[in-house]
């Protein structure tokens, strides 16, 4: 087994995993969000589990982070090993659009979008939990949430970050959840399936979270 | 017809390089694309200039001796041929054809379209075969029976060419679909059982070496491979190589 | 020098194994001090490199293309025989024997040709063993299908790739080796000539054809494999690359030339569509078991689609001509290759061709959608079925069995076979002559072999189906291996060859002052104008159909190009870089002295016998009036030509032919 991250298949692999890790990661961040959608207590109970439990601060989070960054690291890496592989001179005419989607193409792009998009989040939500818990030590109100949430969506350029953010989100998730599988080597019998499965959650979970935003955006 | 064409010019592999404009005129819808270069390297020829020098010997699609990115694309426009199997009545009187040789880091250009593939053959040499001396005395062929479905399979990824199409379409210079091919022929038959996980891992890590892209599964080798290799194949190197690595 | 075959004694079943039994051996310590150079790496050459390594040799292989893999023994599409019998429809090494030696007209030598019968059936144990996938039925034993001039079905297949798999196969045999360090591999590397020391073959001289070095390399024993000499022709369904030079220059060493007018045109190629035709590309014969070749009956209906007034499907079934059928009732459109190849220039020549160039007759598979679709409604059950239905289960039948052949017509000529009948013509495919070997393989040079086509043992005058492979491998894995090695047995002490002597250096001289000659040489047309012309006299002369008349003009014409080749062609370009013009400069001046002696044999050869048709041998009354004539009385030798100079003058060496298990008899398939 040592050594498998120096090999091109095994980084493929190690790429996919992180995604597909990644990709249930969203599912769980969603089924929370959306529960703002209908029940303010509920989603306060949940956030509030969330952010308070400490198998869920202490051991999911850091294993979160660490994936997050192992994901976009190991994509960076790659995207230069590739541009290496593809050497100094490049076509002056390719015509890419004739055998391969967008989407497959500009990975990079997306994922960078993304990764801009995280910042944000970031600083929107996280940095602020973190000063809350942490740095100013406030004491902890289980009701918090929601009010913070429905906060955050009034400005409008915030909630167009968003929803630009997800559509990148959902085009890399477009190519991103076959890829992942097919570098799992899964088998070809099952491919439709998986494709469909694929294109469905590309689009179902980004176009939840910009309900969310958008529902926040109007409903505060 | 009559056509511009800008064809890549490189003296040799020290050479810098460039692109280069060329006319040709009565063209014939009925000739193949190589044909059209024979003709314009007689028109260079009588001219006196060198003419270009480009990769080919079958001209039928199997031996996968030619190359050229023509308008963008591995070998041109159209679908499940290589090159001399084009023909010039995919184009128009008065097009504008850029012809280039395939681009990758692995696959240094010698002289103006003919590039060194040299890197597709250490991989073979590394792994691509089953250990069996010729003796005469190899156990009959029949006591052996394979699947029918499991040797067309094999069949199937059996037909690579080896042009290079793969490499020189991926965004990535990846060789993953040549490879995959190799890896799967035998991983599908029991004869290539014995050496699986050693095959996989040799060739993977020659590929490796040679300095060819990792795949991102764009799918564009599997669309302009003239011999329509699956993709699959390359899903079954992958799982052979975590098998392989998995049994240590 | 007379000409000894060395064919062992005793019965011809046991004469293969005695040899062997017999023949010196050389130890495992010693083989590691002796080098082999094989020269070209296709079928022949990839197994024979890869053998010799396994066995423990020293080899050095050479290919002119980037790898070996891209030899043109990968165009085969149809198959390989092996008298494996496995269909149990009685099959047997004698069988297979018995149908090479009449399928090749009685020109071919027994004793070879039973060994090539005998080990067949061992190359498909080792391809199978070495990962080739041959096609299976659903029990998963190995598929066969039959092959036009025999009466078994002996024919092992893998799609309609199997030289392609094969020779893959060899490749990675030959891979093995590389990565063994036992075959050191040159890619990219000519042949340019041999080096003899002492009256025996001891090296080469090569140029590396990307930096245009002159390199010297020596060994024990030289093999050539290079195979055949279609490219005469200019148009052949041989590769663009596919040259004589290394047979040719081993000829003008000593190495005498046999039977070079056999040569085999095959009649299912697709026909030349203009002047700018740079190859032929063949259509498997296979086609033939379900298509009908047919003409229009009426000459002006033949003009009328010439000139593109009329389609073929306008032309009612009593105008057409379906002269196959009509001429040989008994086989119809299964005559063998050289008989189908020469009536459909017959009808051409007397006008009735159907394509613009006149060279050209149709492949018509409409009755066999007919025929398969009524089939096939009768097995769905489906009651009266429409004609388009019909048509239309049939064509599906077509597909499934030719699928790819009728992708690739439509691709060259962009008409849908499925709709309109094909069009075929006759193109050079093959040539049976080749460099004069004896039963060892070995050439009339001491130490210098020659196996695969590039040699003339085993098809004699003309070669069946699936054959080619056959005896490609046969030579490779389980020939040559034994008899070099008897050979090789007097060299142990002999120690390295050095490449700094006077012979290495005499040769080197005079093969870059050729190289000088032609970058030096201001002339003003280019290597393909003569290749081309060349090309036609020998397509006009000395082609499907011959005479003393034209063949003697031949002889004279092509003397005259090659002078004016001498003086007047035109290679750009410096020695010392990739230089493809001056490669096929090399090539075609080879061409041009071996078409005249081409030509010189078809004129010594006054009889027909299979590729080889001369008018004036042919039978004047009976049922085969017009036919083919054999004359065994006179021309049951093989014809060896010892360079002297110029192909004029080449002297004949007759190597008789006995028959001893074989009663020769005309071919007929009225």
């Amino acid at each position: 087994m040592s050594g498998i991250l120096n090999s091109s298949i095994g980084r493929k692999i190690a790429m996919a995993l992180s995604a597909l890790f990644l990709i249930f990661f969203l599912i769980i961040h969603l089924a929370v969000n959306i529960t703002s959608l209908f029940s303010a207590d509920l989603f306060n109970e949940l956030s509030h589990f969330m952010g308070t439990n400490p198998l869920v601060q202490f051991a999911l989070q850091p294993v979160l982070v660490f994936g997050v960054i192992f994901h976009f690291v190991l994509g960076f890496v790659l995207e230069v090993r590739n541009r290496k592989a593809v050497g100094t001179i490049s076509y002056k005419k390719n015509n890419g659009a004739a055998n391969s989607t967008w989407m497959s193409r500009n990975m990079i792009y997306s994922g960078l979008a993304i990764l801009a998009f995280i910042v944000l989040h970031f600083i929107d939500f996280w940095v602020p939990e973190i000063n809350h818990k942490y740095i100013e030590v406030l004491p902890e109100d289980p009701t918090r949430y929601f009010g913070e949430l429905q906060h955050k969506f009034v400005p409008v350029w915030r909630v167009i970050a968003y929803i630009v953010a997800f559509i990148f989100l959902s085009l890399h998730l477009m190519h991103g959840f076959t890829s992942s599988l097919q570098s799992m080597g899964v088998a070809s019998s099952r491919k439709k399936f998986f494709k469909n499965f694929g294109l469905a959650y590309s689009i179902i979970i980004p176009l939840g979270f910009i309900i969310i935003a958008l529902f926040h955006h109007f409903n505060h | 017809m009559n056509l511009t064409l800008k064809i890549w010019r490189q003296k040799d592999s020290q050479d810098k390089g460039q692109m280069v404009d060329y006319k040709v005129t009565d063209i014939s819808e009925h000739m193949s694309f190589l044909e059209m270069m024979d003709v314009l390297n007689e028109q260079l020829v009588n001219t006196g200039e060198e003419p270009v020098a480009f990769d080919h010997d079958c001209r039928e699609g199997i031996c996968g001796m030619c190359s050229l990115y023509i308008n963008g694309e591995a070998h041109g426009p159209d679908r499940g041929i290589t090159t001399c199997q084009l023909h010039m009545r995919m184009f128009n009187d008065g097009d504008t054809i850029t012809i280039e040789p395939w681009r990758a880091a692995a696959f240094p250009v010698i002289k103006d379209l003919i590039v060194d593939r040299m890197a597709f053959e250490r991989i073979q040499q590394a792994g691509g075969y089953i250990s069996v001396n010729t003796s005469g005395n190899t156990q009959d062929a029949n006591s052996l029976p394979i699947s029918k479905h499991a040797a067309d399979e094999a069949m199937d990824a059996a037909t690579c060419i080896g042009c290079g199409a793969c490499v020189a379409s991926c965004k990535n210079s990846s060789a993953m679909l040549f490879v995959g091919a190799k890896v799967s022929q035998y991983a599908l038959l029991p004869q290539g059982q014995v050496e699986a996980a050693d095959r996989v891992k040799n060739m993977v890590a020659q590929m490796d070496l040679e300095g060819f892209g990792n795949c991102t599964n764009t799918g564009a080798c599997e669309v302009e491979c003239p011999k329509g290799i699956s993709l699959e194949n390359i899903a079954r190197m992958n799982r052979e190589f975590m098998s392989a690595n998995i049994k240590g | 020098m007379a000409l000894d075959s060395k064919v062992p004694e005793g019965p011809i079943k046991d004469k293969w194994t005695t040899y062997k039994d017999n023949i010196n051996l050389v130890n495992p310590a010693n083989k590691r001090h002796i080098d082999i150079i094989v020269v070209g790496t296709g079928l022949a050459g990839g197994s024979a490199a890869a053998t010799l390594a396994e066995l423990g040799y020293n080899v050095k292989a050479f290919a002119y293309q980037d790898s070996p893999r891209r030899a043109h023994s990968i165009a085969a599409q149809g198959g390989i025989n092996a008298a494996k019998n496995y269909m149990g429809d009685g099959d047997s090494n004698y069988r297979l024997f018995y149908d090479t030696v009449k399928g090749g007209d009685y020109r071919s030598r027994e004793a070879n040709v039973y060994r090539l019968a005998e080990v067949s059936g061992n190359i498909i144990d080792q391809c199978v063993a070495q990962g080739v996938p041959f096609a299976r039925d659903y029990g998963g034993l190995l598929d066969n299908r039959s092959f036009g001039g025999v009466l078994v079905s002996r024919t092992f297949y893998a799609k309609g790739q199997t030289g392609q798999q094969l020779l893959l196969g060899a490749y990675s045999a030959m891979n093995r080796q590389i990565a063994r360090g036992k075959i050191e591999m040159f890619n990219r590397h000519e042949m340019l000539d041999v080096v003899k020391v002492g009256g025996k073959a001891r090296g080469i001289i090569a140029r590396n054809l990307i930096t245009g070095e002159i390199e010297r390399h020596s060994a024990h024993a030289v093999v050539i494999a290079t195979g055949g000499y279609g490219n005469v022709y200019f148009l052949s369904t041989n590769a663009m690359g596919s040259n004589a030079t290394a047979a040719w220059k081993i000829h003008k060493k000593g190495a005498y030339f046999a039977n070079p007018c056999f040569t085999q045109i095959h009649p299912t190629c697709i026909p030349r569509s203009g002047d700018y035709q740079s190859k032929l590309t063949l259509m498997s014969e296979s086609l033939r078991n379900d298509g009908r070749i047919w003409v229009p009956a009426k000459i002006e209906d033949a003009k009328a689609i010439q000139q593109g007034k009329l389609k073929p499907t306008q032309i009612a079934e009593e105008d057409r001509d379906y002269y196959l059928e009509r001429r040989y009732p008994a086989f119809g459109n299964l005559v063998p290759r050289d008989v189908a190849s020469r009536a459909a220039k017959e009808r051409c020549d007397a006008g009735f061709g159907v394509n613009a160039t006149g060279e050209a007759v149709y492949l018509d598979f409409a009755s066999a959608f007919e025929r398969y679709g009524k089939e096939q409604a009768k097995i769905h059950g489906i009651k009266n079925p429409s004609k388009e239905e019909i048509i239309k289960l049939g064509q599906g039948i077509i597909e499934s069995k030719y699928g790819n052949l009728f992708q690739m017509y439509e691709k060259i000529i962009a008409e849908n076979p499925y709709e309109t009948p094909m069009m075929i013509y006759p193109a050079t495919h093959y040539t049976m002559g080749g460099v004069w070997v004896d039963y060892n393989l070995m050439t009339t040079v001491e130490g210098l072999y020659c196996i695969g086509e590039a040699n003339f043992s085993d098809h004699g005058a003309n070669r069946l189906g699936a054959s080619a492979l056959m005896q490609g491998l046969a030579d490779g894995y389980f020939v040559l291996p034994y008899t070099i090695g008897d050979y090789l047995s007097n060299d142990i002490r002999t120690g390295k060859i050095p490449t700094d002597t006077p012979e290495f250096d005499e040769v080197e001289k005079e093969v870059k002052d050729r190289i000088d000659f032609f970058i030096n040489n201001n002339g003003t047309k280019s290597v393909d104008h003569f290749h081309k012309r060349l090309g036609k006299v020998m397509w006009d002369k000395v082609g499907m159909s011959r005479n003393a008349k034209d063949l003697t003009a031949a002889m004279a014409e092509i003397k005259a190009i090659r002078e004016e080749f001498w003086k007047d062609v035109k290679v750009p370009g410096t020695a010392d870089e990739m230089n493809v013009e001056l490669e096929k400069a090399g090539r075609v001046a080879d061409f041009l002295e071996l078409g005249e002696l081409f030509a010189k044999d078809a004129l010594e050869r006054n009889e027909s016998c299979g590729g080889h048709f001369r008018e004036e041998s042919v039978e004047l009354d009976g049922e085969q009036k017009g036919e083919a004539k054999r004359n065994d009385e006179e021309y049951a030798f093989v014809s060896a030509w010892e360079y002297k100079g110029e192909p004029a003058d080449a002297v004949l060496h007759k190597e008789e032919l006995e028959f001893k298990d074989i009663e020769l008899k005309q071919r007929s398939y009225k």
